[in-house]
Parts: structure tokens; C-alpha cells; sequence
């Protein structure tokens, strides 16, 4: 417990001069994701500790193992919070793993994405080389912005051992309402009330309902409650957490979960093999999530014509792509940034894709 | 007789008026906003279609000859500032709004098309784009990107990063490459944050799509007059304390504040030591409650008067005085130099204090304007470029105010970039390691180095001939390296 950079340093140099793999580990709680991992354990889940906390300064900066829980609790006590609502999926769930993963729960269209708060990181890269990028400063563009380049690359790219977050104060009041809706009608609902500046800080429609949360001064969401209509929802806190954490029970199944991510008022088309209770819609629109047996291909085509991507969420063969493929000459310039962090290869290889 | 040839190819790709060789039509190119630092290019070209950008940036390829991109050239660190031999590619003819789609809230435009251009031309469908950096109406979103612009608004609503969802730029091979789009993410590395503040190092953009955010029912702002500026750097802390997160939180010192008001009238009291500017936006109930909650705050913390704007022409005069700070303060000398460090809130006051002292040693006066909210600070260093030495020096104390940024915990540029005017600071804020990492990401976009060279990243080589700066963990940089 602690610091460990030392040892992970050692280990990275090591396995870069072996040539060999190492496959970074954090609170595994998120090794379902991606492609199948490969290569020899790096344990970074006790590298753990909040390293620097100024409740004034908007800013924390914490160890890459800190687990989720810790960093949630040390905010609360300043009603503060991480601002991108970041998913667990389990218990042991880090810092650095969430980074890595770039995952940001309900309120993401809103508040914005767990990358959008990446403020600097410390990391090591393919030869074992500390680095430091950005800072706890809130607006800092000295330099290529490497530690926002590090969310969602899968630790591809670089060893998190530290990041620095901007956060945000907890909002006063909260309230949940329903209405009655097809996705149809929800995605138009959805997204007219996202054109207006009533606080809504999430939404999502099931194909019977579509929810609203609203969060602010007591007086305004009392009031964006009546404008919105519809009832009064008393167990959405829970409701909320449990589509965050994907334990609602649309999520319960054995076929494969894609997540479709797609501008947020593209129409619901139905997709042939699919029915509406296979569909769960969420970020106002703009993730939505299809439980199928059907091919990748087909998936990531159907995004496509909507403007947008998919990927294989859970399930599904991990020993081919997962993820939406890239033009020849953007996956060049992937391979290149991939060599220029990491030049044999060694950290998480073929995580993201085949190639990388 | 290479510069001959790419010269001849490049009159046969466009008409007459879209390639520049003359000295006289060069010479309103030879530098952007920071007009100490000149130089003539060998052409500046003015495509109009991505095709004919593609065309010339593949001749340059062939020719080995550097690409310089330009926006409006309001940039205020030199990175748009011309080389001699390079070609400047100028994106002003790119300059229409392609798409405006209300149901997604986004705009796709050219790059262009100004910041301002963009929030009134959806301002019908109660929209608008939130990053306002002061050049604003002359600035364009292309620019934007490429220097990562903030503005007054950021605490609240993020940076130029946090506000777009996609750029289509050409590479040095003249590939387009597509990032992002209308949705919230895209596949792959997030190489849209890494084009972010890349100073024109890594591509040419050619498209941009903005997010839109609706406008916010009403807006209030808290004036607060202090006697004493360390009050005034506390209050700002004190806000964010109690949970309030301002739309707009501004500060100003005594010689800032008698410049502005001499200017443009604005209300503030010349006597002040200090003004704090604190605006809270949204649903009218919510900001009733939070400018009051504001007005407490502040006044708890020793304001000795605060008023807040009571109509929208109220407001906007409160804001005016902050706006017009930088002009006011070029009226008070005959030259200024605007820095733009960032540090953490609560080390305000001995940063200030230490300025305070550097300013009487060197006996250059500095007006402080400060996006408190956000700690990004904006000391005006006022000077005579015509007396012999005052530039040296005033670079020199600003170079020493950027140390001292980074001492206390932040960075030497919070949103105008490195360009040319910050490559020395460069090697304070970054090792070796990091500084050799920035060099291979270039490298993997741009081996030969011919997109914007010379900008926003130093050699291993002009840190080491500086010598002994990099103050990160008490280590001597570059001990590998030959002193000259």
C-alpha cells in the first residue's frame, strides 16, 4: 500500500528490455472490457493514496490504485464529488482502471466526461520512463495534452500512476420524473428539454418510460419538475446507480451487450433481429445500449448510418476487434502514437486493437 | 531555385489572388497579436476549398518547405508567426458555417469562421457556443482550437476542449482524417483532446463542430470593491467553498481598475485596491438564490461595498470595464506585455506580493487581471519599446513571473500557448523525458517537421544552452547534456 512506483518502474524497464507483455492490472474489476488481455500481471491496484486535496482549488490528485470508494468519500466530506459519475462495476474499482477505461456515468452529457476532468498525470511510459504531464491547475496549455490522451487508450499508451482532477461541488436538491413514452417520443422529449436551460443532469428511456433527473437550487428544480410533467419518481437515486453500475434488469443477459454511441437525436430505427425490449437509451440519446447475437459488423455498420460507432460493451468473441475499426490512415497514426510511447510493445498489447 | 519551383507550381494550382509573394502583401502577415516578434514568409497562400489545401500542403511536402496555419491572427504567444521560408496557409477564405443542427445541438463550421460568428448565428434557436476568449469577435474557431482557448467562462463551462465534438484536418501527407462527429465520443486514441493546443504542430484543420448549450434564462453579477487585494484572493476561495460554481469569477487590482474605469466608465471606484466580479447564470429562482448567497459571501470576507446588476444593461456595464482591461491598459504606457500563467487560487497573494516587488526592482509598473475562478492570472507588464533594453528586461521579469508559476504549483500559460514566446519557460515547466515524448509524438504525425516548426515545443538543445532551470523535484535538468 502506497507508493510503489519504484517496483512498477522496475518492472515496466525489465519487461521492456525482455521484450515481454505486461498486462496492467488495477482492482480488476473491469477485465471484461476491451480485447482479451495478454502478458504478464502488473499489479498497480496498491499503488493507492490521495496524494493532494484542495477543496478550494477544485482539484484532487490521487494515486492511480486509489479505489473509487476511497476518492468518493474524501470528496464527500467537502460535498464535492468526481463530476463525470464514474461507474464501478465492482467494488475494487480504481482510479487509473476508470481513466483508462474513460467510463462516465448518466451525467456525462451534462457535467461532461471522465476525460473532460483530466487535469495532468503522472505516468510511465513503454521504457519505463516517469513522466509528467499538465498539472492541478484548471487551465494549463503548456505542451501536448498527453494526460487527457491517456483516458480511454486502455493503458496502451502509458502506466497511470497519478491523476489530477478538476471536481464540483455536490448539487443542492435532486428530483426524478417519468413520463409514459416510446423511444420515438422519448428521444424527442429528451432532447427538447436538452435545448432548454432547465438543470437536467440525466435521462433515459426504457421504451415504456422516459426519466428525468433534475439537480440545482430547491426553487428551480421544483420548478423544471412541473415545466417537465409527468410523476414524480421516489426511488430514483437508486434507479440512477443502477443504470450506472448496469444493474438494472436490462442488463441481465447472456447475449452480447453493445454500446451504440451516436448524436443524441438520431432516430430510433429498428434494427432487423432486434425488438424494442432489447434496447435500453441512455445519456439523453446519445448511448444506447442493444443486447444481440448478431455480428459486430452489423452493429457497428447500423451506428454508422446514424452518425455514429459501436463497440462490444460485454460478451462477444474478445479475440477479435471489439471496437469500431479506423480508417488506414487513422490507425497509421495510431501505430505511430503507439510506438512513440511505447516502442516494443510491452504495455497492454492488443487490449484496444489487434495492432495496437 | 526549390523555393523558385514551389512558388511556379503553386501560381498554376490557385488565381493570382490567393498567392501572396510580394513584400508589400506579405508584410500583414509577418507576425499575429504579439507584434514584437516578426518575420516575412516566402508565400502566404489563401485556399478555398479542402482540395486546394490538400494540393498545397503536399507541394510543401515535396519541397520541404514549412506550413505555417492561420486563423485571424489573434494569437498572443507567436505561434502563428511567419518563418523565413515557410509557406503561411491562411484559412480565412474557409469561412462558412456548414451546418447548423438545432435538434443535436451542434454546429459544424469552417475554421475560419469567427468565435462570435457561431453563438449569433444559432442565437434564434436560444443556443450559443460558451468559450469566450476576449479576441472573440475577431478570433476564429480554428485558432480556437489550436491554442485551446479559454475565456471568462471556463470554471463553469470548460475550455475550447471540453466544446467540441469534432475537427476533420489534414495531415502533412494531406490525408483527411475525420475525429469525432455529432455523438459524444469516438473510436480509438481521444486524438481530438491531442489536437487541442497543438499550436498548428500535428495537423491543418478544416472542419470544426462545436457543441451548442442553451442559452441560460438570466444572468447576475455581484460586484465587490476591496481595500485590500489579499481579502479579495480569499473571498474568491470562500466562494467555491460554499459550493457555488460562477459562470464568471473575475478580479482586478488598483492599477487595472483605474486604467479600465478611465476608459470605459464602467463604475468601478479608482480608490479600490481590488474588484472581484463574481456572475452566476441559469434558471431565474437559482440564480436569485445564488447571487444573494454570493452577495454574502463576499461581504463576509470584507468587501466594503458590493452592488449587484439589477437589468442586463447594468450587467453588461459592470463588464465592461473588465473587458476593455487590456486595451485601457495599453493607454498607460506606450507598450504592454501580457502574461498568462496559471496557479493554484490560494497562492494569489505572495505571487502578487512578489510581483509587486520585481515591478519596483525593475521599475516597470504591472496592472494584475485575473480569471480568479480558474487562477489563470494576466500581469500586465507596461514598458517603452523604444527605450533601449526595456524589452530585454520586461521578457526577462516575465520570465521570472512564469517561474514562479510553476514553483507554486501551476503552468506558465493557461490559455494563450507556448508559440515562440514561451519556448525558454518550456524548459522550466518540462524535463528532459517530457520534453523528449512531445518531440516523438510530433514526430509521429509529422517526421520531417514542417508543420508549424520552431513552435510551441523546445529542443533538448536551446534548454540545455539555457541552462539549469527545470525546477521539478530539485533535479538538474539535462546532466547528460554539453554546457555552453
Amino acid at each position: 500500500m502506497g507508493n510503489l512506483t519504484q517496483q512498477l518502474q522496475a518492472q515496466v524497464e525489465a519487461a521492456y528490455q525482455a521484450e515481454t507483455a505486461l498486462n496492467i492490472i488495477g482492482g480488476d474489476s473491469k477485465s471484461w472490457y476491451g480485447r482479451e488481455p495478454v502478458g504478464e500481471a502488473l499489479h498497480v491496484g496498491e499503488h493507492q493514496g490521495i496524494i493532494n486535496y484542495m477543496p478550494t482549488e477544485l482539484v484532487v490528485t490521487v494515486r492511480a490504485g486509489t479505489t473509487l470508494s476511497e476518492i468518493a468519500g474524501a470528496l464527500d466530506k467537502h460535498q464535492q464529488r468526481l463530476p463525470f459519475d464514474p461507474p464501478y462495476f465492482g467494488e475494487a474499482a480504481t482510479i487509473g482502471g476508470t481513466v483508462a477505461c474513460n467510463f462516465s456515468g448518466p451525467r456525462r452529457p451534462y457535467a461532461g466526461s471522465c476525460r473532460d476532468f483530466v487535469l495532468g498525470c503522472t505516468m510511465l511510459n513503454g521504457k519505463g520512463e516517469k513522466l509528467r504531464f499538465g498539472g492541478e491547475v484548471m487551465k494549463n496549455v503548456a505542451g501536448f495534452d498527453v494526460s487527457r490522451l491517456m483516458a480511454g487508450s486502455l493503458g496502451t499508451l502509458g502506466v497511470l500512476l497519478d491523476i489530477s482532477f478538476k471536481i464540483l461541488p455536490h448539487r443542492l436538491a435532486e428530483q426524478t420524473v417519468v413520463i409514459d413514452a416510446d423511444f420515438k417520443q422519448a428521444i424527442k422529449l429528451m432532447n427538447h428539454w436538452a435545448g432548454t436551460p432547465l438543470p437536467v443532469t440525466a435521462m433515459c428511456a426504457d421504451g415504456q418510460s422516459v426519466y428525468f433527473r433534475i439537480c440545482g437550487a430547491p426553487s428551480a428544480v421544483e420548478r423544471s419538475c412541473k415545466e417537465i410533467g409527468g410523476t414524480i419518481f421516489d426511488d430514483g437515486k437508486s434507479f440512477w446507480k443502477d443504470l450506472r453500475e448496469h444493474h438494472l434488469p436490462f442488463f441481465d443477459t447472456d447475449k452480447t451487450l453493445y454500446r451504440l454511441s451516436v448524436p443524441p437525436a438520431a432516430e430510433f430505427i429498428s434494427l432487423d433481429g432486434a425488438s424494442d425490449s432489447d434496447w435500453f437509451i441512455g445519456w439523453g440519446g446519445a448511448q444506447r445500449w442493444l443486447k444481440s447475437d448478431l455480428p459486430f459488423d452489423v452493429i457497428q455498420q447500423y451506428a454508422k448510418k446514424l452518425g455514429g460507432h459501436a463497440r462490444i460493451m460485454r460478451g462477444g468473441d474478445r479475440s477479435e476487434e471489439v471496437f469500431a475499426p479506423l480508417s488506414p490512415a487513422l490507425m497509421t497514426l495510431h501505430t505511430k502514437l503507439k510506438h512513440s510511447f511505447d516502442p516494443k510493445g510491452t504495455l497492454n498489447p492488443g487490449r484496444m486493437y489487434k495492432d495496437l | 531555385m526549390a523555393e523558385q519551383i514551389l512558388l511556379s507550381a503553386l501560381s498554376k494550382l490557385l488565381p493570382a489572388s490567393a498567392l501572396l509573394t510580394s513584400k508589400e502583401a506579405l508584410t500583414p502577415y509577418e507576425c499575429d497579436g504579439l507584434s514584437v516578434y516578426k518575420g516575412l514568409p516566402l508565400a502566404v497562400v489563401l485556399p478555398q476549398t479542402i482540395e486546394e489545401a490538400q494540393s498545397i500542403i503536399k507541394l510543401c511536402q515535396q519541397y520541404h518547405t514549412p506550413i505555417i496555419a492561420r486563423g485571424a491572427g489573434t494569437g498572443l504567444a507567436g505561434g502563428a508567426m511567419p518563418t523565413k521560408g515557410a509557406v503561411v496557409l491562411s484559412l480565412a477564405k474557409f469561412n462558412e458555417i456548414l451546418d447548423v443542427d438545432v435538434d443535436n445541438r451542434t454546429a459544424t463550421v469552417q475554421p475560419g469562421v469567427r468565435n462570435l460568428a457561431i453563438s449569433d448565428a444559432v442565437a434564434q434557436h436560444g443556443l450559443y457556443y460558451a468559450p469566450d476568449p476576449s479576441s472573440q469577435i475577431a478570433c476564429t474557431i480554428g485558432g480556437n482550437v489550436a491554442e485551446n482557448s479559454g475565456g471568462v467562462h471556463c470554471l463553469k463551462y470548460g475550455l475550447t476542449v471540453h466544446n467540441v465534438l469534432g475537427v476533420t484536418f489534414l495531415t502533412v501527407d494531406g490525408e483527411l482524417i475525420e475525429l469525432g462527429g455529432k455523438a459524444l465520443d469516438d473510436a480509438g486514441y481521444d486524438l481530438l483532446a491531442l489536437i487541442h493546443g497543438s499550436e498548428g504542430l500535428l495537423g491543418v484543420m478544416v472542419e470544426v463542430t462545436v457543441k451548442l448549450l442553451p442559452t441560460p434564462e438570466v444572468a447576475k453579477v455581484c460586484m465587490a470593491i476591496f481595500d485590500d487585494i489579499e481579502k479579495a484572493g480569499q473571498a474568491v476561495c470562500d466562494i467555491i467553498a460554499e459550493g457555488i460554481v460562477p459562470a464568471g469569477l473575475e478580479m482586478m487590482d488598483a492599477l487595472a481598475i483605474q486604467a479600465a474605469e478611465a476608459y470605459a466608465k464602467a463604475g468601478y471606484p479608482t480608490d479600490a485596491q481590488a474588484i472581484v466580479l463574481c456572475e452566476i447564470d441559469g434558471t431565474e429562482g437559482g440564480v436569485a438564490e445564488f447571487i444573494e448567497k454570493v452577495e454574502i459571501v463576499l461581504t463576509k470576507g470584507g468587501a466594503v461595498e458590493t452592488r449587484v446588476s439589477q437589468s442586463e444593461v447594468e450587467r453588461m456595464q459592470f463588464w465592461a470595464g473588465r473587458k476593455a482591461a487590456f486595451p485601457a491598459v495599453g493607454r498607460l504606457a506606450p507598450d504592454y506585455y501580457c502574461m498568462d500563467g496559471t496557479i493554484p487560487k490560494s497562492r494569489l497573494a505572495e505571487v502578487l506580493k512578489q510581483i509587486s516587488l520585481w515591478s519596483d526592482e525593475y521599475g516597470l509598473p504591472v496592472a494584475n487581471v485575473f480569471h480568479a475562478g480558474d487562477g489563470n492570472m494576466h500581469p500586465l507588464i507596461l514598458y517603452d519599446a523604444n527605450k533601449p533594453g526595456e524589452l530585454e528586461e520586461t521578457e526577462e521579469f516575465g520570465r521570472k513571473i512564469l517561474e514562479l508559476c510553476v514553483q507554486v504549483g501551476g503552468t506558465i500559460t493557461g490559455e494563450h500557448g507556448v508559440g515562440v514566446e514561451k519556448l525558454d519557460s518550456m524548459c522550466v515547466q518540462f524535463g528532459k523525458l517530457e520534453l523528449t515524448q512531445f518531440l516523438a509524438i510530433k514526430d509521429a504525425f509529422d517526421d520531417e517537421g514542417l508543420l508549424n516548426p520552431g513552435k510551441a515545443v523546445p529542443t533538448l538543445h536551446r534548454c540545455a544552452e539555457l541552462g539549469g532551470m527545470h525546477v521539478h523535484n530539485g533535479e538538474l535538468p539535462h546532466p547528460e547534456l554539453e554546457r555552453f
